[in-house]
């Protein structure tokens, strides 16, 4: 066990990051940016995980991290993908103007 | 066997009519009418069986027999009745639709023998939850009939028609569902047959509300005030031949309904419940005819007629002695003719003229004197002229309902003054009066020829012998009627319990 | 020989389906022997059976056909019941039928439709001919309802005009309001008695029914709803003058001489039901009387010839109601027949005169054509007579009869003798207006009117001459079917009284010749009295009775149904569809397409969860 860091600092800094990809998530015109702030939030998970997975001594926190990190690549691989389209069909990538879905 | 029969061959014949169109166009209606005619045929041959146990024909099979599901199918003479006049009917709609129907004729024709054979299936299953299958079997194929073939507000008539029917069997299915589950509860297994769930008893409040769901169902379909608001719009809506089938055939399955289920299968209930029964038969009556009188347009009025036709059956069973319910028979069939006859009319002049506002048309007779002779027969047998069919109908559920409730009879007769009002007003309208073709293309004004003459001759032949000679209709509903009214001899019959 | 009487019926109902299932491509030869031939047969058949049914002494006959249906102890047969008072009946309607159809031929000659007229005509002979033979109140009631539907058919014989089919509408649909009654009143018989079958019920009644109890005074009430109905008398007399619209032969068969007399042939048939009830019977007489007068009335102010013999006949059948109700079945029986005879001698002579002037019918344009038109001239003098009661004539007899009885009755007999009477004297003056209108005085128009030719109408006009002259000496046959009814002493009543019932008719007479005849009074300077414009205008319109049906049922009933057309009903469907609408519209405003907001909003909904999680 390395100089304990105490489970709430980690804690607090997934909350940190969390509500700032939120932020960006929300403030965001980007979807560029948008996707960023989310890949903020997901990694903020996994480091909740982490935490979680050192203080009760398990793997399994560490199994999550590595689910998420795969879903992460994926997300991103599909979402980039998905953003080029977009941009190719209507040219831009601001989501205030892609409202198609209004009811 | 025979009426697995009936019923395959309809679903079988409708699947062909639908696929012959690719080969010949003109071919779905040659096999309908075959079909059609092959049913009759086989129907005929079970006037000649003899009942066993009351039943003219019986088949029974499991189906699920783990929630005592099975495929049980009985004909008694009362079921065959209708069956005939299904039958019948359908032939006439197919008669009616021969030159209507040009598009998409081969899926026309598919979607008539289903909703056939699902009316065939209601009148022929023992079986509630399969009687419930069947219900809306018949119900979606006319969503289509009405929805692809209809006329100019096609989608809204269709969908209140399905929205009705399907909120009304939802729930009627719930009250067969609770129904079941108390024969469960008191015998300890799941059984959906007619003759298992005569014996359940339940507390008085449930029965009343059980047998309200069958009511809701059935007076939805039959049509009933309040609940008949459907009707005029899928009438005025749909094409000639599903009007011939909705107010023919379709609005008897309602009728039928409560003289086979919802009274006998909560007698006490339906005892206490056939004052107000009687009631909204009596404002259905009167109210119906009232509107019918106000309409312009001729099928709208027609429908508002039969809502009016159909509260002299509701009044005839929920009065439940023999004569009315004679009578509820005999109109149920009576009306089935001349409703439909009526229809096809209706249809006929709109197919000629393209319209359907009777204040378009006036002084026909000079013109189409076939055609108006044949309307006036057949508006005379809808009020009710003795010697037609729907007198004996009419004055026998009155006759009987007297007995049972005097007041609401009295009120109810006056049905038939409004009766000639309405049915006067559509011959003044439409066939005298001066001729004048401003509102149509009056060179396509033709009168009948003498195919749709074939038709109208075998209805109007029907109309005359129900009309003096019903005793061979009588004879056969006899014994089923006989043996509704005696399994609930012990029950409190339901006429005692009246003022 | 007397079951042929199934053949009565049988030639009518054969010649209908021949002329309807020929749809009028039959030549006019053809139909018009077809029509008129059927009911001649039917008269010869009628005519052998009279004469076997005297001869075998018989009280009454019947001739089962088959059993109509059979329900539940309900049994009403098609079976044909033959005593005297149907067999008067059927002499009459087939005798004075074919004479009318012979006339017919000629009248309708030149009608485009004349197989339909006969279509209809024999149709009506058939449904008139089983409600008097018919042996129970249901086929009674399909003859009824029968002869309702050809009223309705023949009054709106010429369809091009609105207004005949108004008539016949109304006709059809203020009979209707007694035809109900009358259902109403056989569903009560049969709940009470268990049986429609007229004798048994009668003998039923007299059995179980104590004489003024209430179950047959109600019951009698009922059936009179459905007389006064048919037969035109208060307070269903209004569509009779309307009914007028018709062809004119239709007034004489119809409208005279059969079908409006169907109300006095029940109350006759059901005697035994009224002597049950006394108050109802009286209440008969009384509406007779009413009825009689206010007809009379309203005969004097009329211009149309055929409405004036409209009221007349309305008027007349209050004759017959009195005589029912004083009773005096046979008497109202015999003056149904005499009427038979003059009624359809008058009409058929109207008829003849109208033909004549090109299809005239207000009086006061004809005048001075006893000369151009003989045989009208003659009809009308002999059926004016006949009509007015001129001693020795058919309708002397008959009303006399009927008047005798009236005073018979205890305590308001004086009072229906005396409006009978008062009664007789209109006819009198109405009558004698119209002949004198008519046929004297100046020429107003028509001078070149032309006595129709041809035997076919001049034929019936003679026989019915004779038999108006002479019909009063006809013997009916009535003694058996009403005999524990009627007394049969001889009527003793004063001379003076005698006087006064033969001298007021007279009286009448003269009063016409005054006004209309001599022109030494002026019906000009009557009307120029105070007053007296707006009692011709009340008169007139019939006392007003149609403006009051108009205003308590036919408005409010059009008007009910002009504001209720798109049923209220539906606008409760229609505001569920609404609602739900709008609760799908209020969902739909939070799919705003913005993904920041659906991620603010699942974010909030997230914090508030853990919110309510943490809290509790």
């Amino acid at each position: 066990m390395m100089g304990a860091i105490p489970v709430e600092h980690g804690l607090i800094l997934a909350g940190i990051l969390f509500s700032l990809g939120l932020i960006g998530v929300l403030t965001r015109r980007n979807i560029v940016f948008v996707l960023m702030s989310l890949e903020v939030m997901l990694n903020a998970c996994g480091l909740a995980f982490i935490v979680a997975g050192s203080r009760w001594e398990q793997a399994d926190g560490q199994i999550m991290f590595v689910l998420i990190l795969t879903l992460a690549a994926a997300e991103v691989a599909v979402g980039l993908g998905l953003i080029i389209q977009m941009y190719r069909r209507f040219q831009t990538v601001d989501i205030n103007v892609l409202s198609e879905l209004k009811g | 066997m025979i009426l697995t029969l009936l019923i395959a061959l309809l679903f079988i014949g409708g699947l062909l009519a639908w696929f012959s169109e690719r080969i010949n166009p003109a071919l779905p209606r040659w096999i309908a009418l075959a079909v059609l005619a092959i049913e009759l045929l086989l129907m005929l041959s079970l006037l000649s069986a003899t009942p066993e146990n009351g039943w003219l024909a019986a088949y029974n099979h499991a189906w699920l027999p783990r929630f005592g599901i099975s495929l049980q199918f009985a004909v008694d003479g009362f079921s065959l009745l209708l069956l005939l006049l299904t039958a019948f009917l359908g032939i006439v709609a197919v008669g009616s639709a021969w030159s209507e129907i040009t598009e998409r004729a081969g899926f026309f024709y598919f979607n008539l023998l289903w909703t056939l054979a699902g009316v065939v299936g209601i009148f022929t299953a023992l079986d509630l939850f399969l009687f419930f299958f069947f219900w809306e079997v018949m119900l979606i194929p006319m969503y289509f009939i009405i929805a692809i073939w209809g006329h100019e507000n096609k989608f809204y008539a269709a969908k209140k028609f399905f929205i009705f029917t399907q909120v009304s069997g939802l729930i009627m299915l719930v009250s067969i569902v609770v129904l079941a589950w108390f024969h469960y509860l008191q015998f300890g297994f799941f059984s959906f047959a007619y003759q298992d769930l005569l014996n359940v008893g339940m507390n008085r409040s449930m029965e009343m509300w059980v047998m309200l769901g069958f009511f809701i169902g059935f007076a939805t379909k039959l049509p009933s005030v309040p609940f008949h608001n459907w009707l005029p719009d899928a009438h005025s809506q749909a094409p000639s031949a599903g009007s011939i089938i909705l107010a023919g055939v379709l609005l008897k399955t309602g009728a039928y309904g409560l003289v086979r289920f919802a009274v006998p299968l909560f007698p006490n209930a339906a005892a206490e419940f056939a004052p107000f029964a009687m009631t909204l038969a009596a404002i259905s009556i009167l109210y119906c005819a009232k509107v019918a009188f106000a309409q312009s347009d001729i099928k709208r009025l027609i429908a508002y007629t039969s809502v009016s036709h159909m509260g002299f059956v509701t009044l005839g069973v929920y009065a439940w002695n023999e004569l009315a319910l004679q009578g509820a028979v005999m109109t149920m069939l009576a009306h089935g003719l001349s409703s439909a006859a009526l229809f096809m009319l209706a249809g006929a002049l709109q197919h000629r003229i393209h319209t359907r506002n009777m204040h378009e048309m006036g002084g026909f007779w000079g013109r189409v004197p076939r055609m108006s002779a044949v309307a006036l027969f057949f508006s005379i047998a809808a009020l009710g002229m003795p010697g037609l069919g729907n007198f004996i109908g009419e004055f026998l559920a009155l006759l009987g309902a007297f007995q049972a409730n005097q007041v609401l009879t009295i009120i109810s007769a006056f049905g038939l003054i409004f009766a000639s009002v309405y049915s006067l007003w559509v011959i003044q309208k439409i066939f005298h009066g001066k001729y004048s073709d401003n509102a149509f293309d009056g060179s396509r004004l033709l009168d009948l020829d003498n195919r749709e003459m074939a038709f109208y001759a075998a209805m109007m032949a029907g109309l005359v012998w129900m009309g003096v000679y019903p005793q061979s209709f009588l004879d056969l509903s006899a014994p089923t009627l006989q043996a509704l009214l005696e399994s609930q001899a012990g029950a409190a019959a339901v006429g005692a319990l009246q003022p | 020989m007397l079951d042929l009487i199934w053949l009565l019926p049988t030639f009518p109902l054969l010649g209908f389906l021949i002329l309807a299932l020929a749809e009028g491509k039959l030549a006019k030869g053809p139909a018009g022997w077809i029509g008129a031939g059927s009911i001649g047969l039917s008269f010869a058949v009628a005519a052998l059976v009279a004469v076997s049914f005297l001869q075998s002494g018989l009280e009454s006959h019947t001739v089962p056909i088959w059993t109509w249906m059979s329900v539940a102890g309900f049994d009403p047969g098609i079976n044909l019941y033959l005593d005297g008072l149907s067999l008067v009946m059927i002499l009459v309607i087939t005798g004075v039928g074919f004479l009318i159809h012979v006339y017919s031929t000629g009248y309708m000659a030149d009608d485009p439709d004349f197989s339909r007229f006969f279509c209809y005509m024999n149709l009506f002979v058939f449904a008139m001919l089983l409600l008097v033979l018919g042996d129970n109140l249901l086929l009674l009631y399909l003859g009824w309802e029968g002869v309702g539907l050809c009223s309705y058919l023949l009054i709106g014989f010429w369809y091009d005009d609105p207004y005949n089919g108004y008539a016949a509408r109304k006709a059809f649909v203020v009979t209707r309001v007694g035809d109900t009654a009358m259902a109403i009143g056989l569903f009560l018989l049969f709940a009470q008695l268990g049986t429609l079958n007229i004798q048994d019920m009668l003998h039923a009644a007299e059995a179980e029914w104590a004489v003024g109890s209430a179950l047959p005074a109600i019951t009698a009430l009922l059936l009179l709803g459905g007389a006064v109905g048919k037969s035109a008398q208060l307070p269903l007399q209004t569509w009779l003058p309307d009914a007028m619209a018709g062809p004119t032969p239709i007034s004489a068969l119809i409208h005279a001489a059969t079908m409006v007399t169907a109300g006095v042939y029940l109350i006759a048939r059901t005697h035994t039901l009224f002597e049950l009830a006394p108050n109802v019977q009286l209440l008969v007489a009384w509406v007779g009387l009413i009825t009689l007068l206010m007809a009379g009335f309203t005969a004097m102010t009329q211009n149309d010839i055929k409405r004036i013999l409209a009221y007349s006949t309305v008027s007349q059948i209050g004759y017959m109601f009195l005589g029912l109700g004083v009773g005096a079945w046979s008497g109202a029986i015999f003056h149904l027949m005499t009427h038979a005879f003059f009624k359809a001698l008058l009409f058929l002579g109207a008829g003849a005169v109208i033909l004549s002037l090109h299809h005239e019918q207000d009086i006061f344009r004809m005048g001075a054509k006893r000369k151009q038109l003989p045989v009208g001239f003659l009809c009308f003098l002999i059926g004016g007579l006949a009509l007015t009661a001129f001693p020795y004539t058919s309708g002397y007899f008959s009303k006399d009869e009927i008047l005798i009885a009236a005073l018979e009755v205890e305590g308001q007999g004086l009072w229906l003798w005396l409006g009978g009477v008062i009664g007789a004297f209109f006819t009198g003056i109405y009558t004698f207006r119209l002949f004198f209108v008519v046929f004297f005085g100046e020429s107003r128009g028509h001078h070149d009117a032309k006595e129709v030719k041809g035997l076919n109408i001049a034929l019936p006009l003679f026989i019915l001459m004779a038999l108006s002259l002479f019909g009063g000496w006809i013997p009916v046959p009535l003694d058996a079917v009403f005999s524990h009814g009627a007394e049969h002493e001889e009527h003793h009543i004063s001379a003076f009284m005698h006087g006064v019932m033969i001298a007021l008719p007279l009286f009448g007479i003269a009063i016409s010749y005054l006004f209309y005849g001599s022109g030494i009074l002026s019906a000009e300077k009557l009307m120029s009295l105070p007053g007296s414009r707006a009692l011709h205008r009340f008169w007139n319109s019939g006392w007003g009775m149609d403006r009051l049906y108009d205003f308590l049922f036919v408005n409010p009933f059009l008007y009910l149904a002009r504001v209720n057309a798109k049923d209220i009903i539906d606008a409760f469907y229609d505001m569920l569809a609404a609602l739900s609408r709008a609760g799908h519209l209020l969902i739909v405003r939070t799919q705003t397409g913005y993904l920041r907001w659906y991620v603010l909003s699942m974010a909030a909904g997230l914090v508030a969860l853990i919110a309510v999680g943490v809290l509790l």
